[in-house]
Order: structure tokens, then C-alpha cells, then sequence
């Protein structure tokens, strides 16, 4: 039941030394890269002044901005030879974060990930579906790798064409699925369609769950409709993608690697660390990569520490799942969207007036983005045809920058909440 | 003769055109032809007023989206086949046609067809060379609809 037993159920006070000699590693290998040079010498940080992990709070925080200031190679820190992939986080436009792996990286990360994905329950006997988009993201390649890892029969899907997708299962007798929660809900109106019962026509017994949250409902409901044992799980580019955290078959809560992340929870206003057990911001410093360390990066996610020891027999710390976020970043149908990116857009259309609104709506089992945008007062004309014009040209440009088409509604000038400062530029319906 | 037609962005909402006719109303505006057109959560009120520039600042004052646009406004007779006379003057010649309306001027006897294009100078010429009327924006205030005198 253990993929690899003795880090799996290692002692605390043992785990905790390991993370103590990585770390220091860690510290080290950072202080050869450009951006945490500077970072240790402004704020006098001796890299080799670790000796216990408490010391980490000496660290300076790294945050995402951190690592679009330093692009391309700033974090980098071994010489580009050694170098074998890059990935990059889903959706975001202009600079977006790189995260570079050497060999030796891929390798700690495809073992992190099979080790979870066994956990659960998948053998080499198994049949795999990989429904996530290859490429640049990281939820297609990580599990490609770690599912061949454990030796099972490995379907590299891709993601979307719902009905070949429901083929392949049908085709090669698939048994584990890796899917977005908002994607199999979606899906289950093309199984109705092709008059295909999961729980009947298909071998379906397990589905991992990621990329965006969801919530216990939405993970019964998929259980419920394919018949399935479905895990949800945490990860992102950043700290190598997926596998990050996952559940065990007890589902109280996710497993975070802690031989390969220290995890710290804070106080995102005044960055001291919460009560165990108190909801706040993970913070995370990854612990085997070295090509591109990355110290008490602020992931923004909210989440808490459950308690206690797990039933599993497992003494890797759990997280709760993630409860929101600090900033403002949606996330619809798996990709990442800033409201800035979207204000940034509009703002270059001519024709857009000063306020938008985006009001995030579940129509069925499809997650829908409405942009209300308020129509320039001297761009009216008196045309119908015009405005028809600006609507289309809204949704083309908004498509090419988010990847996501949404439902663009003109309004009248002034009859939006004003923009600046902090006013609510999101309104999220999504319910359950 | 150019005569000038009010538009109003408005979206497609209850009271939206409650706003509009009750400012009007007020300030004793007379309508005399109006259409809506709309695409699905928005819309245009296109209205021929008396007094355009009166209706343009009053609506703007209320912080309405108004834009005042010229149209030519074509006098024509009003029995069978009088329209397609108009209309085949403008096909043979060319003219696109963005937007239309219609309304009766005298029963059996006149009406004007109030029509949208992009070259508004062009499309006069070519109507005065074909002998049709058009009315400007006073013209328009001082028509009576219905002539009750000729009954």
C-alpha cells in the first residue's frame, strides 16, 4: 500500500532532519542563482548560516512577481546545460512564471507524484486516461510520467473531443482517469448523449481531480455518476505542478511531500505563521530541485493544517482543501485568470468605457464568464451594427488573452461600480 | 433636406424606455416616430422628435448615452407601390440602406419613409433629381399627423 514505505512513514524527528539537510542544500544551490544573490546580500542572509529549520524564517518571502521580475533564467541556478524542460503556469498573459527542471528535478518530481498516485490505489495493472492538455502545463506531462512510472497502460488523451474521450474508455477499458472537476461534470451530458452509463459500459474506478477546486459536492456527484473513487489534489507549476498534496483513501484532508516541500501556513497580513491548525496562506520551499530552487514562495492559497495523525499509517503533514485565495486570480475551467489582465485588455479596445464587471455563472454543468463592459459614452453613434462590432471585437480579444470565450454584455456608461481602488470588479455564482 | 434622428443606447431592461418618454414627456417633446431595435441585452431607440437638439441635451443632462444623427426623411405617396417607388430609385443608384422606418403623414395620401445610409449628401441629390421630397427637422415639428381639416 506504500509506494515507498520508509519516507512515506518516517518519524517526525527523522523528517524533520532530512528537511533540515535539504534545505541547507537548498539554501545553498539558491545562492548560486542571480536572483537569490542579491535577495541573501541585500538582506544580509548568510546561505550558510542555516542550522535549524526555524532558521528559515530569516528567508525572505519569494511571491510571484519575484519570478516574473527575474525571467527568463534569474532563479536559475545550475548552468543551462543541465537543464532538460521548461513549463509554465496556465493562462496568464504577457510574462508568464517559467519553471525550468534538470533531469535529476523531473525524476524527484515523477517519483512524488507516483508515490501519491499508488496511494490511492493505482497499480501497473491499471489503465490510464490522461485527459489533461499536454504542453506548457504541467497537469498532462506530470502524471504522463508518474502513471508509466507505476507501470500502468498509458493513454495520453489530451484534453476536450468528449466523445472520443468516452471511446478510448470504452476502446482500452480504462480504469483511472485524471480530469477537471468542472470537465467531468460537463462530460456526463455526452455520456447521456452517446446513451454510454459509466458505471455500466466502463471499467471506471478511480479519478484523480485537479487543477482547479472544487468542492466535497462536486467530488460526490463524480463519484456517484461514474462510479468512481475520486481524489482531489494540489499543486502548482511553481513548486513543480501536480502532486504537491493528494489525498490518501481516507480523504481526511491531502498529504503534503514533506521531504520534498517545508511547508509553512501564515498570516497574510502580518506574514508571522498562524496557530496549527488555523486557516492562513501556504507558503512553500521546495526541497530536491535544483535547477531552479524556490524559497518560502507565497503560493496564495488559503488552507489550514488538519490536525493530528492520519489513520493511513502516513506522517507527511495534510492539508484542508484550499479555500480560496489572497489575491484576486480566478480560476475557470482549469485556467488561471487575473481580473488584470482582463481590465489591461479592455482598457486597449477603443470604445470601452472606464468600469467592467465579471460575473462568474454555473449554466448547468458549464462554468461561464460574463464581462459587463460599460459602452464609451462619445464611441455611441447611434448604431446598433457598431455595437455589435465592439461586442464581437471584446470577446475575440478577451478569447486570444484568457483562452476562455466569454459572454460580453454592453452597458450603459456610469452604471457600473466605479473600478478603482478595491472595488469589486468579481462576482462569483458559481454554487454547487 | 437633412432631418436629424435621436439615438439612445439603452439596455434591454424594464424601465429603460420609461426613462426615456417620461424626460420627454416633461419637457413636452413631441414624438413623431420612434423604433427600437435590439440585440439581446442592449438596444437603440431611434426617435424622429420636434425638437432634436431640446430632446438630445435634456436626455444627456439625465446621463443617457445620446448620439444625434442625420437621416433623410422621404415623402411618399401613400397607396400600393408607393414605397417601392422610393426603394428602386435607391437600388438603382446604389444606396445601402443601414436602417428604416416608416410612418403615415396624411391617410391615402402621404407618408414619410425615414431612411439611414452612409452618404447622406449623395442620397439627397439622388432624390431631388427624382423629384422626391424630403423634410427637415422643422418641417417634421410642423407636421400634423392625421389632417383632420380634409375630413
Amino acid at each position: 500500500m506504500y509506494w515507498d514505505r520508509s519516507t512515506e512513514t518516517m518519524e517526525r524527528d527523522t523528517l524533520e532532519s532530512l528537511q533540515l539537510e535539504r534545505l541547507k542544500k537548498t539554501v545553498e544551490a539558491a545562492s548560486r542563482s542571480e536572483f537569490y544573490k542579491d535577495r541573501f546580500s541585500s538582506n544580509n542572509f548568510d546561505p550558510a548560516g542555516i542550522s535549524s529549520l526555524d532558521d528559515i524564517r530569516r528567508i525572505p518571502f519569494t511571491t510571484k512577481d519575484d519570478l516574473r521580475e527575474s525571467w527568463p533564467y534569474g532563479c536559475v541556478a545550475v548552468p543551462k546545460d543541465r537543464l532538460v524542460r521548461l513549463h509554465s503556469s496556465s493562462g496568464t498573459t504577457g510574462r508568464a512564471t517559467v519553471i525550468f527542471h534538470t533531469a535529476h528535478d523531473l525524476d524527484a518530481w515523477t517519483d512524488i507524484l507516483a508515490r501519491a498516485m499508488y496511494m490511492t490505489g493505482m497499480r501497473e495493472s491499471d489503465v490510464f486516461q490522461n485527459m489533461m492538455t499536454y504542453g506548457l502545463f504541467t497537469g498532462g506531462l506530470g502524471f504522463h510520467y508518474a502513471a508509466e512510472r507505476i507501470g500502468a497502460l498509458t493513454i495520453p488523451a489530451g484534453a476536450g473531443n468528449s466523445k472520443r474521450q468516452i471511446q478510448l474508455m470504452k476502446d482500452f477499458d480504462t480504469t483511472v482517469i485524471h480530469i477537471i472537476p468542472s470537465y467531468a461534470l460537463h462530460l456526463t451530458e455526452v455520456f447521456e448523449e452517446v446513451g454510454v452509463d459509466p458505471r455500466k459500459d466502463t471499467s471506471l474506478r478511480i479519478a484523480f481531480l485537479g487543477a482547479e477546486p472544487h468542492s466535497e459536492k462536486t467530488r460526490q456527484k463524480i463519484q456517484e455518476y461514474y462510479g468512481v473513487d475520486a481524489f482531489n489534489s494540489y499543486g502548482l507549476s511553481e513548486m513543480n505542478g501536480p502532486g504537491v498534496a493528494f489525498e490518501c483513501p481516507e480523504k481526511q484532508g491531502m498529504h503534503i511531500w514533506e521531504d520534498n516541500y517545508f511547508v509553512e501556513i501564515i498570516d497574510p497580513d502580518t506574514l508571522e505563521p498562524v496557530r496549527e491548525g488555523d486557516e492562513g496562506e501556504l507558503v512553500l520551499t521546495t526541497l530536491r530541485r535544483e535547477g531552479m530552487p524556490i524559497l518560502r514562495y507565497r503560493t496564495k492559497d488559503l488552507t489550514r493544517f488538519v490536525p493530528g495523525p492520519c489513520s493511513c499509517g502516513r506522517t507527511h503533514r495534510r492539508i484542508s482543501r484550499i479555500t480560496g485565495r489572497t489575491d484576486d486570480m480566478l480560476i475557470l475551467k482549469g485556467v488561471n485568470i487575473f481580473p488584470i489582465q482582463i481590465e489591461k485588455k479592455l482598457m486597449e479596445i477603443p470604445g470601452v468605457g472606464n468600469n467592467f464587471l465579471i460575473i462568474l455563472e454555473r449554466e448547468g454543468y458549464n462554468d461561464l464568464m460574463i464581462v459587463r463592459v460599460e459602452v464609451l459614452r462619445e464611441f455611441f453613434s447611434g448604431n446598433l451594427k457598431q455595437l455589435e462590432q465592439l461586442r464581437r471585437k471584446i470577446t475575440e480579444e478577451l478569447r486570444s488573452d484568457i483562452l476562455i470565450t466569454p459572454r460580453v454584455e454592453l452597458v450603459e456608461p456610469n452604471t457600473l461600480p466605479k473600478t478603482e481602488g478595491k472595488a469589486v470588479r468579481v462576482i462569483d455564482n458559481r454554487k454547487d | 433636406m437633412i432631418a436629424n434622428q435621436i439615438s439612445i443606447f439603452a439596455e434591454n431592461k424594464p424601465g429603460r424606455l420609461s426613462k426615456v418618454t417620461s424626460l420627454l414627456a416633461a419637457e413636452k417633446i413631441n414624438i413623431r416616430a420612434i423604433t427600437i431595435s435590439s440585440s439581446d441585452e442592449f438596444g437603440v431607440i431611434n426617435m424622429l422628435v420636434d425638437d432634436p437638439e431640446k430632446a438630445r441635451r435634456a436626455l444627456a443632462e439625465a446621463g443617457l448615452t445620446v448620439n444625434l444623427k442625420p437621416v433623410v426623411a422621404v415623402v411618399i405617396p401613400d397607396r400600393p407601390g408607393g414605397l417601392d417607388l422610393l426603394i428602386r430609385v435607391l437600388s438603382d443608384q446604389g444606396v445601402n440602406i443601414e436602417n428604416a422606418y416608416g410612418f403615415v403623414l396624411e391617410s391615402r395620401e402621404k407618408a414619410v419613409f425615414v431612411v439611414e445610409v452612409e452618404q447622406v449628401e449623395k442620397t439627397l441629390e439622388i432624390l431631388e433629381k427624382n423629384k422626391f421630397k424630403t423634410l427637415d427637422a422643422e418641417a417634421l415639428a410642423a407636421i400634423e399627423p392625421f389632417h383632420y381639416m380634409k375630413y
